[in-house]
């Protein structure tokens, strides 16, 4: 896994709200905060993509 | 690295029609990164559908779309195919529209192995209608229109597909969300109709009248009912009860639909 700092963009106007994300992230970084997604923990981020990968609504952009 | 999905999505589109949760979404993306992979091109590339929740993707792709009407997304498609042979023709579609109300054009078009690629996302109902039975909802299962319970055995649209003809057959699941696009890129890359089934999930129509509290127990059931064909080889009948099969299922070269016209024009031409 690289070493450089993730950066996770949530497009709230895209995100339903679904938990998708949250929920198959393998090292809990993200949480619903209200009625759409946030980073919660971002140095947990390992970068395997799984939240951008299975986001129905194109809300997340993982780099 | 982030995917740049954007620029294969008409500008302005998004947010999609679809509820929370949907996996046609998923399915989408699959669809994008398969074309990404491939580079196919915008102009040579024709997307089609029916009518449904499913349906609605071509509306968001930045490619030649057609949205047709119910069921009749082969029918259009192999007009397109017919009239220009070499573009790439994706047909995409629910399990409701695909085999019911198109249960014929889809049948035909894989005895005719005509050189396209179907698309089924079968979340085993009509979701955009109401919520009423398909032909792949499960035995047992409610819908509006099964209040007690769904008396019918489910279509195995897989097994339908290789029964009709079809030269290229995949399964995967929205859950498995990296597999998609590989079984996506290799069916168009197959010479002949390839059929791409997607077990998906409706949290709206579904899962609230069959005891899913979430889209979650939706989408964890999807990847506990998924077996792998290779997997599945090394399984006992017992350790297969209630799975699904997943990857490709079925492959075999024939001569196809728009080769063999050509050699009928050829013929009349004489
Ligand atoms: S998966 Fe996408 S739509 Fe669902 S909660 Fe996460 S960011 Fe929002
Ligand atoms: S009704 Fe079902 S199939 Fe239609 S968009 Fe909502 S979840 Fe998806």
């Amino acid at each position: 896994m690289e070493k450089t700092p993730a950066n996770i963009e949530i497009i709230e106007k895209y995100c339903k709200g679904c938990h998708i994300c949250v929920e198959f992230c393998p090292t809990k970084v993200l949480e619903m905060k209200g009625f759409v997604a946030s980073v919660k923990n971002l140095e947990a981020c390992i970068k395997c993509m799984q939240c951008e990968l299975r986001c129905p609504d194109f809300a997340i952009k993982v780099s | 690295m982030s995917f740049d999905y954007d620029k294969y999505i008409r500008p302005g589109k998004l947010p999609h029609i679809w509820c929370p949760g949907c996996g046609h979404g998923i399915v989408m993306k699959g669809l994008i990164r398969a074309i990404d992979t491939l580079g196919l091109q915008k102009n040579n590339t024709a997307i089609v559908s029916g009518i449904g929740c499913a349906s609605r993707l071509p509306g968001y792709m930045d490619f030649c779309t057609l949205h047709t009407a119910h069921g009749r997304a082969a029918a259009f498609a192999t007009g397109v195919k017919m009239a220009k042979p070499e573009m790439n023709v994706i047909l995409v579609g629910g399990d409701g529209d695909g085999t019911a109300i198109g249960g014929n054009h889809f049948i035909h078009a894989c005895r005719r192995n005509i050189d396209m690629t179907y698309i089924i996302m079968n979340n085993n109902i009509y979701g955009m209608t109401g919520g009423q039975f398909s032909p792949c909802t499960p035995t047992g299962a409610k819908a509006s229109t099964t209040v007690y319970g769904n008396p019918d055995p489910a279509f195995d649209v897989a097994k339908l597909a290789i029964g009709a003809g079809a030269t290229f057959v995949a399964r995967g699941t929205a859950y498995h969300a990296t597999q998609i696009d590989k079984l996506i890129a290799e069916a168009i890359q197959h010479k002949g109709f390839s059929v791409v089934e997607i077990l998906d999930d409706c949290p709206t129509t579904y899962g609230r009248r069959n005891k899913f509290k979430s889209v979650i127990e939706m989408m964890n059931r999807l990847k506990d009912v998924a077996v792998p064909v290779k997997a599945a080889e090394k399984m006992t009948a017992e350790q297969l009860e209630g799975k699904i099969l997943t990857g490709v299922l079925y492959k075999e070269e024939r001569p196809n639909y728009t080769d063999e016209y050509a050699k009928v024009i050829e013929r009349a031409k004489k």
